[in-house]
């Protein structure tokens, strides 16, 4: 199986349609990748889908760069 | 495959990523044979649109950009449907807003703003829409909107959404007595929960999906397939004798007193 941040990256190139360069651990969603609150909200749907998991409102509002999410998903 | 809406043309309103209702919906009728008219707001809903149309081998006869919160910007839409379609059989409507910290906490707390934003755009829009549309459905018609039990019931966090669905059910029993006589009818599907990007902005959303799946008489939850089915069926000559009516497609949830 993939590594967490691998299979993150992979659904954030997919859906935002970034390059894979600028999906780092530090790189805001919403600064760095451009994504709006919708992408965001579609962002937390593919994860929930890809880990299986569901992700509270509370905590799907503090995941703010790519880091915030991996470290989330390996924190179950 | 079926034949259902073969040679007919339907407008699809609200197809803003694979998780839509209105994709669900949009993949039905193509099934069933329909010419597919699709507006949409956001230059990001066209990118995503034409992105997954292409993915499904779907062609569209027709796209064009639709502001519901203008009533030029759906005269406009219509005008260029009439002009480059003629004719439509069909209209879905499947478009609504509410602010997202107002689908949470109290209902009490609803803003003035936030209450006639919600109405505009969630049951407003059907009228507009219906009035734009009629002119275009000489040979008869169907008007399919969305609506959620929220509107007969209350569902927590649903709040000012609620009180637009219910104004939505009301506008679409009015429309379907004005627009009868012309051979056009008004339903509307009310679906159960279903994780579309919507549903996701109202609080606690997940949590409604387990109550489905415990007490829904079918124990499970609905999808986009479902409702796109039962949108097909309303659309079609099957239904030709149903106009004003609110069709629950939620397991039977809506039966279910406690």
């Amino acid at each position: 199986m993939a590594d967490v941040f691998d299979r993150v990256k992979a659904i954030i190139v997919d859906r935002l349609d970034v390059d894979e360069s600028k999906v780092t651990m530090e790189a805001s969603f919403k600064d760095d990748l451009e994504a709006d609150s919708l992408d965001v909200v579609e962002l937390v749907m593919e994860l929930e889908d890809e880990f299986d998991m569901e992700i509270a409102d509370e905590e799907a509002e503090k995941i703010n760069t790519v880091g915030d999410a991996v470290n989330y998903i390996n924190s179950l | 495959m079926s034949n259902l809406l073969q040679g007919k043309n339907v407008v699809v309103m609200g197809v803003a990523s694979e998780r839509s209702i209105a994709w669900g919906i949009t993949k039905s009728l193509h099934n069933a044979g329909a010419n597919l008219i699709f507006t949409n707001r956001q230059e990001r809903s066209y990118q995503k649109l034409t992105k997954l149309l292409e993915k499904n081998g779907i062609e569209a006869k027709l796209i064009v950009s639709c502001d519901v919160a203008s009533d030029e910007s759906i005269t406009n839409a219509f005008d260029e449907i009439k002009e480059k379609v003629g004719v439509i059989h069909g209209v879905v409507h499947s478009v609504a807003f509410a602010n997202r910290d107002e689908l949470k906490g109290e209902y009490a707390d609803t803003s003035r703003e936030g209450f006639l934003l919600a109405q505009e755009i969630s049951a407003f829009s059907l009228v507009a829409v219906t009035k734009a549309a009629k002119p275009l459905m000489t040979e008869g018609g169907s008007i399919v909107t969305q609506t959620y039990l929220g509107a007969e019931r209350v569902i927590q966090n649903y709040n000012v959404m609620g009180v637009a669905k219910a104004s939505l059910e009301a506008s679409m029993r009015y429309l379907a007595e004005d627009v009868g006589k012309y051979g056009i009818r008004v339903n509307a599907v009310s679906a159960g929960p279903i994780r579309t990007l919507s549903a996701k902005g109202v609080g606690g959303f997940n949590e409604k999906l387990g109550i489905i799946e415990e007490k829904a008489p079918l124990r499970r939850n609905v999808d986009q397939d479902q409702v796109g089915d039962a949108t097909l069926f309303f659309l079609s000559d099957l239904a030709r004798g149903v106009t004003g009516e609110v069709m629950h497609v939620d397991s039977g949830y809506h039966i279910i007193g406690g």
